[in-house]
């Protein structure tokens, strides 16, 4: 097998016996992104000369025997984790030219344990989009057909793990930003509970909700990058203390007796006739492990996308107001006076998503519709939290599709916002009730596209959902299949 | 209509955004129809319901009131568009 295809536990297994270094791991990941970036576009910066100088720091430490699994594992992050001294964009036009003064704490963890950063990946501007088609640096084109999206807004940190140009990414999650694009290509995606991982360093899109978490090859991979970046952080206030398990150890394939609640909301008539047959087929392989399957309802399920598009975008339109041309980022140079020098900008900067969400969010706080918007979103957001918290008592995991279709074509739903919002239809809840969900490859479409299916955990519930995933993804060979590109 | 073209000048104005014709009348007619989507919330009876602003229940974040070394002047300073000395530069306020 080719050393860009490996995963990070099989790396480190051939690190630490010598039969590969650091240095041509690196090279193997550059050469290989070399090769296949004009097809996919995932990377926004890459930092080939920073990359091989940690490559021989790594190799230096794993001779020393200090060594974390992660020591030499070349990785990238998508373009929203401030790295100190590497442009850093969050693909937006009015970062073009920033260069964070200091580092995300999960980039910061993630290097102590000696990773190698190959670069930034592409992402859809502020991390506002389903398809990464709002890039102001380009459209990420799905591994598995060009044509199509990635899924949004970490589509460059799927793509690079489908096309194999980077051995492991990290993403951010508002709406189903991590868990969208991994079932749209094919890779493993969790989105931790709402203060597993530090937001610190991390640019704010809506603060209530944006969480970190990883894209990986398999679930082991998974629970790998999620023990490193987890974890309390007195940088961020909403980061908790509940201890940091081994996850990897929670990996023991046995699911016989989890309860498996299979909420009716998601298993609608309209849902795509593929992704009904992966579903189906997942419950079935699921039963002969020995799970027990339990209906369950989340009554509140059809609220959810409205409920997200008040709160999200009322947050990021006060998060966004910081974008003013003054202390960094795009300055017009056509203004006269202060005013009209933040207002052109930060409408030279920013593309029309963002300023699609800035609208609607600064309409729902603004006064006269505080109360009927904003706070009224607030409050149905009570009543999704309850419907996960009735469900959790009485089973242990929530299983629903990922994305009601497979990846869909470029421009198709680029006119149309509203559509393009209902695509995170089954993603939006769990974020709002701030608990914890992976996607897991779980078959394809007729016409070869990646189907994911999604674990939902109770919050801090990281470990049951890795335990499940993973005893699926022992049982099935979804995983394995790699994209031809 | 939910939304008008002068509802979207005035939001415009209140974010610091310039919109052009184009742009103005776009953002009239989706932000209507987003506006229009939202409105099912009103289908449920929330009187009595609590606001959630936050997903974890939390106490206010305390942390020991320690000197910590700052990143420095020249570090914040270093991405400013416009600079003079160890301050940042603007168009002038103040006729």
């Amino acid at each position: 097998m080719d050393i860009f295809e490996l995963t990070i536990h099989e790396m480190c297994g051939m690190l630490n016996t010598g039969e590969v270094s650091s240095v041509e791991a690196t090279r193997a990941m550059l050469a290989r992104i070399e090769s296949v970036e004009p097809r996919v576009g995932s990377f926004i910066t890459l930092t080939p000369e920073s990359a091989l100088a940690e490559a021989e720091a790594a190799d230096r430490r794993i001779a020393s025997g200090d060594a974390h699994v992660l020591t030499g594992i070349p990785l990238a992050l998508k373009d929203i984790f401030l790295t100190e001294g590497i442009l850093t964009t969050c693909g937006s036009r009015i970062l073009h030219n920033f260069i964070p003064p200091y580092s995300a704490t999960s980039w910061e963890r993630l290097r102590d344990c000696g990773c190698v950063l190959l670069g930034k990946l592409n992402q859809d501007e502020f991390a506002m989009g389903s398809s990464n088609e709002s890039s102001a640096f380009g459209v990420t084109k799905n591994p598995w057909d060009t044509a199509r999206i990635p899924g949004g807004s970490s589509g460059g940190s799927a793509a690079a793990i489908a096309a194999r140009q980077a051995t492991a990414t990290l993403g951010t999650d508002t709406g189903g930003s991590i868990r969208q694009p991994a079932s749209h290509c094919g890779c493993v995606g969790l989105k931790p509970t709402y203060g597993r991982v530090s937001r610190y360093g991390v640019i704010a899109y809506a603060s209530s909700l944006d969480q970190v978490g990883p894209l990986t090859r398999d679930v082991t991979d998974c629970a790998i990058m999620l023990g490193a970046v987890a974890g309390y952080d007195p940088k961020d206030s909403t980061s908790v203390k509940t201890p940091v398990p081994d996850y990897t150890a929670a990996l023991t394939g046995d699911v016989k007796g989890l309860k498996i609640g299979l909420p009716k909301e998601y298993f609608i008539a309209g849902l795509d006739r593929d992704v009904q047959g992966s579903m189906d087929r997942a419950i079935e392989t699921y039963g002969r492990l020995g799970a027990e399957f339990v209906e369950i309802s989340l009554p509140h399920t059809d609220y959810a996308v409205a409920t997200y598009y008040l709160i999200a975008t009322a947050e990021a339109s006060s998060n966004l107001a910081r974008y003013d041309g003054v202390r960094f980022g795009h300055r017009s140079e056509h203004a006269e006076g202060l005013i009209d020098m933040m207002t052109k900008s930060r409408s030279e900067g920013f593309g029309a998503e963002v300023k699609r969400r800035i609208m609607l969010g600064t309409y729902a706080l603004s006064s006269g519709y505080y109360d009927a918007y904003y706070v009224k979103a607030q409050k149905v957001r009570t009543l999704i939290m309850g419907d996960f918290t009735r469900a959790f008592e009485n089973v242990d995991v929530i299983l629903t599709p990922v994305a009601p279709t497979p990846a869909f074509k470029i421009g198709e739903k680029v006119n149309d916002p509203l559509q393009m919002y209902l695509s995170d239809i089954f993603t939006i809840p769990v974020n709002l009730a701030g608990t914890c969900a992976m996607a897991v490859p779980a078959g394809f479409s007729a016409s070869g596209l990646p189907i994911g299916l999604q674990l939902i955990g109770r919050p801090f519930g990281e470990e049951t959902i890795l335990r499940a995933g993973h005893a699926f993804e022992q049982a099935t060979e979804w995983h394995m299949r790699k994209a031809e590109i | 209509m939910k939304i008008t073209v002068a509802d979207v000048e005035y939001v415009a104005r209140l974010a610091r955004l310039a919109l052009s014709k184009a742009e103005t009348d776009l953002f009239a007619g989706q932000m209507d129809a987003i506006l229009g989507y939202v409105d099912k919330l009103n289908e449920l009876d929330t009187a009595d319901i609590r606001p959630t602003s936050h997903a974890v229940p939390m106490e206010n974040a305390f942390r020991e009131d320690a000197v910590n070394p700052s990143i420095g002047v020249e570090k914040a300073l270093a991405n400013a568009p416009d600079r003079v000395d160890s301050f940042y530069r603007v168009p002038k306020v103040i006729e």
